[in-house]
């Protein structure tokens, strides 16, 4: 470890916060702190894209001036946070980690960035992710491959690979992603922070670049229940801009965070602990779902028997939106364009084939193929068929439980290189967080122990009711007290 | 054999824009003929990242066309992505309606040459426009985009094939564009292309109960193309059929320079437009209430009010006709004729004017009577210098084209080039007696018999009057002088 001031890149989103409230430190010295921090780290790292630490000091400025003068925004004014690069954020490069994109420079900042910065948050950079969020790992990432701070051979997760790795690896204080289907909370399994993929619409869309419109959502990922809950708080809301964002008002995460699991019920669903997860993680689950017990939760059994055709569904619905979301990467307006072309169909084929990498490429394929002519019905029909018969089977859980608890993904983080000649493999890491995104609802990873042996942290995946986050927040929060938080990671 | 043997199926698919200030999906203006790509922002240039917000406005004037054209509106109606590539599609996908469009069914109802004729509806339904590509803008050949047409309104309105001849066809669009000007939904302009037609065409032998193969032609922008386009497409299938070929299915596209159309792409090459709901966008949810409001709302539509023209006022089936085809010529003709004083003799002479010398002004000038200097007042007061016997015919003509250009008040442009009738006996008189000086061979022939002669004497002192003489006053001393 180098670089100066650790224990300011210790404190979390909340704790610095505080300090700067108490005149402890200013946001100044947080921001030098993280640009420090990412400096020093960074190229083993891999979780930024893009620093930006003009913009960083200008916000930090401004927000000091605000501390002085007695006016902060909110409890998180000042702190240093950064986005990952499917966020628009205007004048700071925004490429989704694919070359299509290289060097475009957004004109206008997604709604997220926006009220993270009203809030006076410090954007210090853009986070290393998988091309157009497509994966598991942060391998298909067009720049670089992102590490796992806890150990630098294996991958942070994905696609939200670089947020996780940036707030566990005390890079930040708190980062959003959005989770397509587990894109948050796998990674944040992997790299032992807290991830939150809220319920669709809690969270403005406008301005973040789209992959699965009808799963695609935004979420915190942060080293506490606690941090996240704030950040989450920070972001939600209806957004004029975006007509899916739901205009229920935003509840009080904080409110009842301490309310402990006491009279919890925890569905537990058979499906998910039928085999297929390594014995460390299901272990790490296990110890976690008797702790809720022995603080006076009960555990319920349900059943969810339509999710093993989540994956079926996912890779049906999700390539297809990503098909036509894809389209305008067409060379014309803006990113790449292939040079010399004798025409236009050509053009098209070149900055494409040029532009995209391997993985988004096979998803346009695939959903360009579900979405044709004759195949519609049996593949996109059926797989939203599949989603409705999803929801039904939490709905039905619902009503014996208040929020589902099981894995996260079937192992620890594996490593580098290990599953990128093998798609379906890869695909297999969301087979648990994929249901939660095809249903709707509200998902969060909460650290639960380090896995025997390895040493590498494990996630605690818990699904709640449609706009339910509040009960989530309370129930991570109650395992975490009990666990404490996850020691710093050795890798970096 | 002869096209008479075929019998020709038609159906069109109309694209009008709606009068709606800002586009579909957001706040940018809808206005025609800016410089470049200065109406867009993120959302109308397909920009990463961007939503769609839906322009209620658009809804309510989809269900006005609906409720006005009988369609059944529906209360839940979904968006779907129509997908392809083009460079003027910016998101490379259309934000359309696909199966379930806010209206179904309705009709337009057309009477050609006294025949009334009811053409099925099969849907209505919302989209956005593309922009356009604009071609050899700079030095080294490349094109260009035009994005400030991407994003406004339209409505797609497909009829039945119900029509039977290119007739029938114009007919059928100049009824639905009466009736969407009369809504106030679109403004008729095709040269500006704010209204549009797509027509599918199609020959079978009389008597045949299945239809022909069809193909699709595409840009007519006036009601001479469409004709143009149809008659000859007709000709084209029914050669093909008659050397024992076959029509082949495809898109052809209408060349207005040389009269025909040609293969634009095969069925093979047809695009697979992969639609799918859209999901930025919730469905559409139509209150019953909006529904009921908006149907109170409704104008009178053009049948209606030729009807009521033919009826209170006894004006021909023709004149009314004339006058409704555009709602505001029949709006300045109400004006015209409530300066006028109601009544019958009024209403029928307004209508000449209006259809005649005032149609070919406003048709040599492209001027809408929005614009014209000529007020509905003027009018009444031109027809009333007329009936007191001030002006005659001929002079009332040169008045009015006075008026039209100048706005001048109409007495005052009757004195300024001295076109007051003259109905002195006497002038008129000397004016006769000169005339039958002149002409003693035709006085011979004529009181020998030979009639006729009365219309060159009458025109002859109006040479001498220099066209201001008062026929009746002409007529009269004529006769007297001549012996009747």
């Amino acid at each position: 470890m180098s670089g100066p001031a650790p224990e300011l890149v210790d404190l979390g989103l909340r704790e610095a916060g505080e300090a700067i409230q108490a005149r402890r430190a200013s946001s100044a010295e947080l921001t030098e702190a993280a640009l420090a921090r990412i400096a020093a780290t960074d190229g083993r790292l891999g979780a930024f894209l893009a620093v930006a630490p003009e913009r960083a000091r200008e916000a930090a400025r401004a927000a000091d001036a605000r501390a002085a003068a007695g006016g902060r925004r909110s409890p998180i004014d000042g702190v240093p946070v950064a986005v990952k690069d499917l966020f628009l954020t205007r004048g700071v490069p925004t490429t989704a980690g694919s070359r299509i994109l290289e060097g475009y420079l957004p004109p206008y900042d997604a709604t997220v960035v926006e009220r993270l910065e009203a809030a006076g948050a410090v954007l210090v950079g853009k986070l290393n992710m998988d091309e157009f969020a497509m994966g598991s790992s942060t391998e298909n990432s067009a720049y670089k491959p992102c590490r796992n701070p806890w150990d630098l051979d294996r991958t942070p997760g994905g696609s939200s690979g670089g947020s996780a790795a940036a707030v566990a690896a005390r890079q930040v204080h708190g980062t959003l992603g959005t989770d397509t289907g587990g894109s948050i909370r796998e990674p944040a399994s992997f790299c032992g922070v807290v991830g939150v993929k809220p319920t669709y619409g809690r969270v403005s869309r406008y301005g973040v670049i789209a992959f699965a419109s009808s799963l695609d959502q935004v979420g915190p990922l942060a080293r506490d229940v606690g941090d996240a809950a704030v950040l989450l708080r920070t972001i939600a809301g209806h957004d004029p801009r975006d007509l899916t964002s739901s205009t229920r008002p935003v509840d009080d995460y904080l409110a009842g965070l301490e309310g402990g699991a006491k009279g919890l019920r925890i569905g537990v669903p058979r499906e998910w602990f039928q085999g297929g997860v390594d014995r460390g993680v299901e272990e790490r689950v296990r110890a976690a779902l008797a702790l809720y017990e022995r603080q006076g939760a009960r555990l319920v059994e349900i059943t969810l028997p339509h999710s093993k055709y989540g994956i079926g569904a996912y890779y049906l619905i999700a390539p297809a939106e990503a098909s036509s979301n894809l389209a305008r990467y067409d060379g014309v307006r803006f990113g790449l364009r292939a040079k010399g072309a004798a025409g236009l169909k050509e053009m098209y084929t070149e900055t494409r084939a040029r532009g995209f990498g391997p993985e988004p490429k096979r998803r346009i394929m695939l959903g360009t193929y579900a979405l044709s002519s004759g195949y519609y019905d049996a593949y996109y029909l059926r797989a939203q068929k599949v989603r409705t018969l999803i929801r039904r089977d939490f709905d039905e859980a619902f009503s014996r439980c208040d929020v589902v608890a099981g894995p996260v993904a079937p192992s620890v983080a594996f490593r580098l290189g290990e599953r990128t000649d093998d798609p379906l493999h890869m695909y297999l890491a969301d087979i648990f967080t994929i249901t939660c995104n095809l249903a709707a609802l509200p998902g969060l990873s909460v650290p639960c122990g380090l896995e025997a042996g390895s040493g590498l942290p494990v996630g605690l995946q818990l699904v709640g009711r449609s706009f339910d986050e509040v009960t989530l927040f309370r129930a991570a929060r109650a395992l975490e007290r009990e666990l404490g938080p996850p020691p710093r990671p050795r890798g970096v | 054999m002869p096209v008479s043997d075929f019998e020709v199926v038609i159906g069109l698919e109309v694209h009008a824009q709606l009068l709606t200030r800002s586009k579909i999906f957001c706040g940018c203006s809808t206005a025609f003929g800016g410089a470049p790509n200065t109406h867009v922002c993120p959302v109308c240039l397909g920009l990463p990242g961007v939503l769609p917000v839906l322009n209620r406005r658009v809804v309510e004037l989809a269900v006005r066309t609906g409720l006005a054209l009988g369609c059944a509106v529906r209360p839940k109606s979904v968006f779907a992505r129509k997908n392809y590539f083009y460079p003027d599609l910016p998101k490379g996908y259309q934000i359309s309606q696909y199966e379930l469009p806010i209206c179904e069914g309705g009709a337009v109802e057309l009477a050609l040459d006294g025949v009334e004729k009811r053409v099925r509806l099969t849907r209505i339904h919302m989209e956005e426009d593309a922009g356009k590509n604009v071609h050899d803008v700079s030095a080294d050949g490349s094109s260009g985009v035009d994005l400030n047409r991407a994003g406004v309104p339209l409505l797609e309105i497909v009829s039945e094939p119900d029509l039977r001849s290119a007739e029938e066809a114009v007919e059928y669009l100049k009824t639905l564009r009466a009736i969407l000007i009369a809504l106030g939904v679109n403004d008729g302009n095709m040269q500006e292309g704010s209204l549009r037609c797509d027509a599918n065409v199609s020959v079978r032998r009389r008597g045949a109960t299945a239809y022909g193969t069809r193909c699709e032609i595409k840009n007519m922008n006036s009601f001479r193309f469409l004709k143009q386009a149809i008659e000859f497409e007709v000709r084209r299938q029914v050669e093909r059929v008659e050397e024992g070929g076959a029509v082949v299915q495809e898109t052809r596209l209408f060349d207005p320079d040389r009269g025909e159309t040609r293969s634009m792409r095969s069925k093979e090459e047809a695009h697979d437009y992969r639609y799918f709901p859209e999901p930025d966008l919730p469905p559409v949810i139509v209150d019953p209430a909006l529904v009921e409001r908006i149907r109170e709302e409704l104008p009178e539509l053009p049948r209606a009010r030729a009807a009521r023209y033919q009826r209170e006022l006894g004006l021909s089936a023709y004149d009314a006709g004339l006058l409704v085809a555009d709602p505001a010529h029949a709006d300045w003709f109400d004006a015209a004729l409530a300066a006028a004083g109601a009544g019958a003799e009024h209403a029928k002479r307004l209508a000449n004017w209006l259809n005649g010398d005032l149609a070919r002004l406003a048709n040599e000038t492209g001027l809408a009577p929005s614009a014209w200097k000529l007020a509905p007042a003027q009018l009444a007061a031109i027809l009333r210098l007329v009936e007191a016997g001030t002006i005659g015919g001929p002079g009332a003509k040169q008045v009015l084209e006075e008026v039209f250009r100048t706005g001048a008040d109409p007495e005052a442009v009757v004195r300024a080039k001295g076109l007051a009738q003259v109905s002195d006996e006497g002038a008129i008189e000397a004016a006769v007696d000169k005339v039958l000086a002149a002409s003693p061979g035709e006085v011979e022939k004529y009181r020998g018999g030979k009639k006729n002669l009365m219309g060159f004497f009458v025109g002859q002192v109006m040479k001498e009057m220099r066209g201001k003489g008062n026929p009746a006053v002409v007529n009269a001393l004529l006769g007297k002088k001549l012996g009747d």
